[in-house]
């Protein structure tokens, strides 16, 4: 059996939740205090998930670098691998909120798209 | 001289909400001025997400939210400026501003909203020992650099203090390849959200440190190492407790400090709980047509409800230039922050002047769990909300409605404090 140490992020309690695993399948959630941590901890020792922030190259635009994110959340043991991939990739100008930056970034199925407006110079 | 309507000062998330308020009131001539070489304000930095959750009821980045509004502003063909510093605001609402493409020139303003934001907490104002060599930064100035600039400011890392800022700059340095080595914490909680500390610290095994405070820094030229130590409930440093890390950058988020010269220098009554002005039920200052939001007023924990009070403040200056808005009565309700309250904006009411609903905010001085939001009117408790937590991070509020002011005539204080049962 497993034990997982967790501070739940749904409030400002911030309850410190203990979670029980076997082979995967969670036994027992003690320690929150409502039902918004034992989801959280259910989620959070299943498939955690983070949505990923950044910035890309652009050539030619107003501004030297745009901001990017994920388009939803992605899973957390891939953070690294996205940041790499966001790392490399380089936009031309201009470039509009939304706009693909990454398709499909690590086969994950979710793109990464701009969150500012660069325009051309 | 030009002449306005209402002239905002300042284009971030509060100026912005307050230009479109004030356009959809009616009010045809609006001029925001802004210092940057854009709109938005800080927001532009702010590139991770959870941004107006409440207001658009989905997770933005600082980017996204801001164009929401830019966009606005750009649709009502509100007219602003850029790349424009205002100097003075005088007491008859002239605002002195100074451009490379206009020079100086005056305005004469019909209401003025003040909507500077804020600044951090500045390395001089933290008297840290020690030599003052290049590598120490705000956490927002690195934040402008990696977001916006595209540069590393270093690449081995210590974090002063545990605000949003410093944590969402610990994951966003290290994502970028740098190695933060440590949160130190002055206070035993830290100001920063739980999310925050979860996502941008625990994902990342960067140690968070509280009761600490950085004790001793090197280098001649460039940071070398600095050394924290445990602080006492005191805040002194415990004696023997001293680690030192080496390092090349020490970033600071040691809290924000409402950005108030120019209303100072106007005449503008502060308060001394939040540095922002003093301000009645209509976010009017002790000057008439003078109004206030946004973090200049005081340092909110969410964007949306920056929007939504400039909101309120554009609509107030609308009603001030149209003469709609009565004038003082002088019959005005305290607003008395206590017992835990640190303070409340806004700190009177008019009842003449006041809307159906009034929503009151604060902060708390300390972390209270099961505790109970209560509101006096003179000597009558008349509410007696139960709270699971509060903490100084996130703002509180309560929402007084006219008609129960307005049972009681003669009603002198309103008193918000915090009780245990």
């Amino acid at each position: 059996m497993e034990k997982r140490e967790l501070t739940c992020i749904g409030c400002p309690m911030g309850c410190q939740i203990t979670v029980e695993l076997e082979n995967g399948e969670v036994l027992s959630v003690t320690g929150n205090t409502c039902k918004i941590g034992e989801n959280y901890a259910k989620n959070e020792v299943t498939h955690p998930e983070r949505t990923v922030t950044s910035t890309s190259i652009v050539l030619g635009g107003d501004k030297p670098r745009v901001s990017v994110k994920t388009a939803s959340n992605i899973p957390k043991d891939k953070i690294n691998a996205v940041m790499k991939e966001i790392d490399a990739a380089v936009m031309n100008a201009p470039v509009h909120i939304g706009d693909v930056v990454v398709k499909n970034v690590c086969g994950t199925g979710v793109d990464v798209v701009a969150t500012r407006n660069v325009e051309a110079i | 001289m030009l002449n306005y309507d209402i002239v905002i000062v300042g284009g971030g998330p509060a100026g912005l909400a307050a230009a479109v308020s004030a356009r959809n009131a009616g009010v045809d001539k609006i001029l925001i001025l802004e210092r940057d070489k854009e709109l938005g304000g800080i927001l532009n930095q702010c590139i991770h997400n959870g941004f107006g959750l409440h207001t658009f009821k989905e997770e933005l980045t600082g980017p996204e939210y801001a164009y929401r509004f830019i966009e606005k502003v750009l649709d009502a063909k509100i007219e602003y400026k850029l790349n424009t510093m205002v100097m003075d605001i005088s007491e008859d609402r002239v605002v002195t501003a100074m451009s490379r493409e206009d020079g100086m020139y005056q305005i004469k303003a019909g209401a003025v909203i003040l909507a500077m934001g804020c600044r951090e907490r500045p390395r001089g104002a933290l008297n840290i020992p020690g030599y003052r060599p290049a590598g120490i930064f705000s956490a927002g100035t690195a934040q402008r650099l990696v977001n916006i600039e595209g540069y590393m400011p270093g690449r081995e890392v210590v974090i002063l203090g545990s605000g949003d800022i410093g944590l969402i700059m610990a994951r966003r340095m290290t994502l970028e390849g740098a190695k933060v080595k440590v949160v130190a914490e002055l206070m035993p909680y830290s100001g920063g959200l739980k999310r925050n500390i979860v996502q941008c610290l625990d994902d990342f095994g960067i140690p968070l440190k509280l009761s600490h405070t950085v004790v001793d820094i090197e280098g001649k030229e460039h940071l070398s190492a600095v050394t924290i130590a445990e602080v006492d409930n005191h805040g002194k440093p415990i004696p023997g407790t001293e680690e030192r890390y080496t390092c090349d950058t020490l970033l600071l988020s040691c809290g924000l400090i409402p950005e108030n010269e120019l209303s100072r220098n106007a005449g503008v009554e502060m308060s001394p709980i939040t540095s922002g002005p003093v301000v009645n039920e209509s976010l009017e200052t002790n000057i008439p047509g003078v109004f206030a939001c946004g973090n200049v007023l005081h340092v909110h924990d969410l964007v949306d409800y920056v929007s939504e009070e400039a909101d309120r403040a554009g609509q107030n200056a609308a009603k001030f230039i149209k003469g709609e808005l009565s004038e003082n009565s002088g019959a005005e309700i305290e607003i008395v922050a206590t017992e835990g309250a640190r303070y409340t904006v806004p700190s009177t009411i008019d009842i003449g002047r006041m809307d159906d609903k009034l929503t009151v905010r604060f902060r708390v001085g300390a972390v209270y769990k099961d505790s109970y939001v209560s509101v006096y009117f003179d000597d009558e408790r008349v509410m007696h909300n139960k709270k699971r937590i509060m903490a100084p991070g996130e703002m509180e509020q309560v929402i007084l409605l006219k008609n129960k002011l307005e049972e009681k005539p003669d009603l002198k204080k309103i008193t918000v404090k915090i009780e245990a049962e």
